[in-house]
């Protein structure tokens, strides 16, 4: 069967059957209940899954948007939770909500809803890419994310000659390796952040501290990219290739739609210690709460989920949350804050 | 006398004996319609409605490439044009023709309507002469509203606004869609499309000296955009220069779309004429244009400054707008000349139709000037033979309004591609992405792909399915 999970046994069954499986809504679309829904297989979400299933939770389903052959990156975990007793759906796209614990999907399986007693976001977070960043120039092709060279590199797609790469430590650093064990020569590393280990990455390389891209040269294909430092002072470096690492963006869109209240600063979910959202039964955790932080803080955020979601589903504990007055920009539904108890980044 | 209008004796010309089937090879097209941007595809559509042998030429490696690829996306009810104007007549008669044939072809339309937000008292004034204006062009549905029925209406917007006028069929079209419908139809129809021949030079009998070989052809189509007016010198005319004036804009996640709901346009004043704040019917938001005359034709790049313009008035205008990710940021050059009408002109002596200077509302035009230049082609001496049906095309929908296969459980169940979803930000499936590659008029590169699917496109742009884009784009080929 295409694209659906390590265990998945079919369209709109869970593989472990303590909970009904639906029929059609008549138009086609398969219905299913589980206990607990994770949305993205991360190093999070597959942690989650994996203790949640251990501990007894009961159905413990993950949706994976990326098809089974990209998560080689995340093979061991993603095995830990199908042993534990997780199901996992890779290849399938969680794409909105249809109830408050209810998630339309689709997968070359088809269309399903899943209803869940409890949601545990786990969507993690993007490099911020070019146009995000506002960098003039023209459009040219070679200019791509940390993220987007690694899955070209998986794909065996070339990409590129002569890089530049932008961003602070650790994600430049990480890019640099990668470019260099793809035989990409990188010209420079631009940041404006302080570079504090120069010996890091080895050989000649020129670190351009407190220095932006202010334009990026080429048309098809680039040719360069006009830099600035602080003080005013710049050059042309001649590059095929932008690498633009770091600047980390949760990927929200789910759980904004869900009408889940953002954090001021990350703009990702507002969760307390507890990770819970502002809607009662959603989770959050991993980059999507914490964007750019290390796999090992997020799984270990997974894995401290599990206790609260417990706790929900065994009705123990009130979900908290008072009215506040809904933001600028909101999604459609209400949103609510919780009171007290915020966290901020764990570093 | 110039070199071109040597040819002479344009009466009574007869069609070539290929119209109904196959020509010898090097036998003379009927009319070579050079430029397949909006305006040109048009054109070769509407001729290819007659048992003519028509050829629409580009330098490009893909239809739209120029102007008609990076523009506003509205369909205007030519409600602010200037009266009496040919432009005035085009964009009005453009607005109805495309309107109907969108809705045929599954060109996404949404017809969202504008308000003309005043924001001082200067533009509060010139309101009611914009519903003048509007009247004088034919359109009698603008009126006026009140702060109160504003802020009803656009939530969102920022303090100060004090009125606005409504112009309640103002749309927001797919500009990607459009030439591809026209050019597939054309396709479709026995138009030859000859991509990457770029018109070097035109020598006496209409031989086009293009960079891969000479084409010849009765007549002549000028919609070379941004290079009409060197392609009009060649055969010997100086009615026009374009000066290129660029325009960036700034397109916004889909998660702001939810902020506005009709096309904010601005006030045009003595001081300039402002930028605007729309939808698109991929679910984004637009916010642009700039205007800023450039030397260079092929100036398409943004600059600090631009930006850095828009996001001021933007920020004035919908202030929760800056809040969100931007999804790109690119540049057109609108075609302006010395004149303030579009420059089409027909030289029935040389067999020649100039279509110049469509400026800022090609788009919208598109369908009623490629009426008006068949009639002028007649008028040279195209004897056009019986109109026939042409063959219906359905363009695959990539508007938010509509359905889309992700979400269309029968379309997976028939076929489970569409049930694969390869670019998550914008739910492009490779279904979509398969048929594209296969599709009459094929993409050339990912961007093409990405004008005709949307992979690629969202708020990711590329970090996710760049890599699967790509390889599914090079399996292709
Ligand atoms: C910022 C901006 C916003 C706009 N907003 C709107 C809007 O909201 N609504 C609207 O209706 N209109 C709008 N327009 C206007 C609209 O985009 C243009 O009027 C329209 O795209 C012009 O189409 P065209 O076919 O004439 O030109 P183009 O699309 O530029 O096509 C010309 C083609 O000719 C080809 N060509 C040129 N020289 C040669 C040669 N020698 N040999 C072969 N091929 C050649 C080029 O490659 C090109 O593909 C806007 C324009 C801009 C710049």
């Amino acid at each position: 069967m295409t694209g659906t999970g390590t265990t998945g046994t079919g369209a709109g069954t869970t593989g472990t059957g303590t909970t009904g499986t639906g029929t059609g809504t008549g138009t086609g679309t398969a219905e299913r209940t589980v206990d607990v829904l994770v949305v993205g297989a991360g190093p999070a979400g597959l942690a989650a899954a994996a203790r949640l299933a251990a501990r007894g939770a009961g159905t413990v389903e993950v949706l994976e948007r990326e098809p089974e052959r990209d998560l080689a990156g995340v093979r061991r975990r993603a095995d830990a939770a199908v042993r534990a007793g997780a199901v996992l759906r890779a290849g399938a796209t969680a794409t909105g909500w249809s109830g408050p614990l209810t998630l339309d999907t689709t997968s070359p399986s088809g269309r399903a809803r899943v209803t869940a007693r409890a949601v545990v976001l786990a969507t993690g977070a993007r490099e911020r890419p070019r146009a995000a960043r506002l960098v003039p120039g023209t459009r040219p092709a070679g200019v791509l994310t940390g993220g987007q060279v690694r899955r070209a590199l998986d794909r065996g797609q070339p990409v590129g000659t002569r890089a530049v790469v932008v961003g602070a430590e650790p994600d430049a650093v990480r890019a640099v390796r990668t470019l260099r064990g793809a035989g990409v020569r990188v010209v420079a590393v631009v940041t404006r952040e302080p570079w504090r280990r120069p010996g890091a990455v080895t050989g000649r390389l020129p670190v351009l501290r407190g220095t932006a891209v202010a334009e990026v040269l080429g048309r098809g294909r680039l040719s360069g990219v006009r830099v600035r430092h602080r003080d005013g002072r710049g050059t042309t470096l001649a590059c095929d290739t932008l690498v633009l690492t770091g600047d980390w963006v949760p990927e929200h869109e789910l759980a904004r739609s869900g009408g889940v209240a953002l954090a001021g600063g990350t703009r990702g979910p507002a969760v307390d210690g507890a990770s819970r959202t502002s809607v009662p039964g959603v989770f959050a955790v991993g980059g999507l709460v914490h964007p750019g932080g290390p796999a090992g803080g997020a799984a270990a955020e997974g894995r401290a989920v599990a206790g609260p979601v417990l706790a929900f589903l065994s009705g123990a504990e009130p979900w908290p949350g008072a009215v506040v007055p809904v933001e600028g920009g909101a999604p459609l539904r209400g949103w609510r804050r919780i009171a007290g108890r915020w966290r901020g980044p764990w570093w | 006398m110039t070199r071109a209008a040597a040819v002479t004796g344009a009466a009574a010309v007869t069609r070539a004996a290929a119209v109904t089937g196959a020509a010898p090879p090097g036998a003379p097209y009927d009319v070579v319609v050079v430029g397949a941007g909006v305006v040109g595809s048009a054109i070769a559509r509407e001729l290819a409605r007659f048992p003519l042998r028509t050829a629409l030429v580009d330098a490009a490696d893909d239809v739209g490439e120029g102007t008609s690829k990076a523009n506003t996306a509205i369909l205007h009810t030519g409600f602010d044009a200037v009266p009496g104007s040919l432009e005035a007549r085009l964009v009005r008669e453009g607005h109805r023709l495309l309107t109907g044939y969108a809705a045929h072809t599954g060109i996404p339309v949404e017809p969202l309507g504008a308000l003309l937000v005043a924001w001082d008292e200067d533009q509060l004034a010139a309101l009611p002469g914009l519903a003048r204006k509007a009247l004088a062009n034919g359109y009698g549905a603008a009126r006026l509203i009140g702060p109160e029925e504003l802020r009803a209406r656009e939530p969102h917007l920022g303090p100060g606004a004090l009125g606005a006028l409504h112009v309640p069929d103002e749309s927001v079209i797919c500009p990607w869609t459009t030439v591809l419908a026209y050019a597939t139809q054309a396709v479709r129809a026995g138009v030859d499309l000859l991509l990457g021949h770029r018109v070097l030079d035109v020598r006496p009998g209409h031989e086009l000296v293009t960079t891969r070989g000479v084409l010849r052809t009765r007549f002549l189509v000028n919609a070379a955009g941004l290079h009409a007016d060197e392609l009009d010198r060649r055969l010997g005319h100086r009615d026009f220069t374009v000066r290129p004036r660029r325009g960036e804009l700034i397109v916004f996640d889909a998660c702001a779309r939810g902020l506005v709901r009709h096309i904010l346009l601005p006030v045009p004043t003595a001081r300039g004429k402002g930028v605007l704040v729309s939808p698109t019917v991929h679910g984004k938001v637009l916010l642009g244009p700039t205007a800023e005359d450039v030397d260079d034709k092929a100036a398409t790049g943004s600059t600090a400054e631009g930006l850095a313009f828009l996001r001021e008035r933007g920020r004035r205008i919908l202030p929760a707008l800056l809040d969100e990710e931007v999804t790109a940021v690119y540049a057109g050059l609108r075609a302006a000349t010395e004149e303030d009408d579009y420059r089409i002109a027909c030289h029935p002596g040389q067999r020649y139709v100039t279509v110049g200077g469509i400026r800022s509302t090609g788009l919208t035009a598109s369908l009623a000037i490629a009426a008006h230049v068949v009639g002028l082609l007649t008028r040279a001496g195209l004897e056009p033979g019986p109109a026939r049906e042409l063959p219906a095309v359905r363009m695959p929908n990539v508007g938010e309004a509509f359905p889309r296969p992700y979400a269309d459980a029968e379309a997976i169940a028939a076929d489970p591609a569409y049930g694969e979803i390869v670019c998550h930000c914008e739910r492009v499936t490779r279904g979509e992405i398969r048929d594209a590659l296969a599709s009459p008029v094929p993409p050339a590169t990912p961007a093409g792909l990405r004008r005709r699917t949307r992979a690629g496109a969202g708020r990711c742009q590329g970090t996710f399915c760049g890599a699967a884009v790509r390889e599914l784009f090079e399996g292709a080929r």
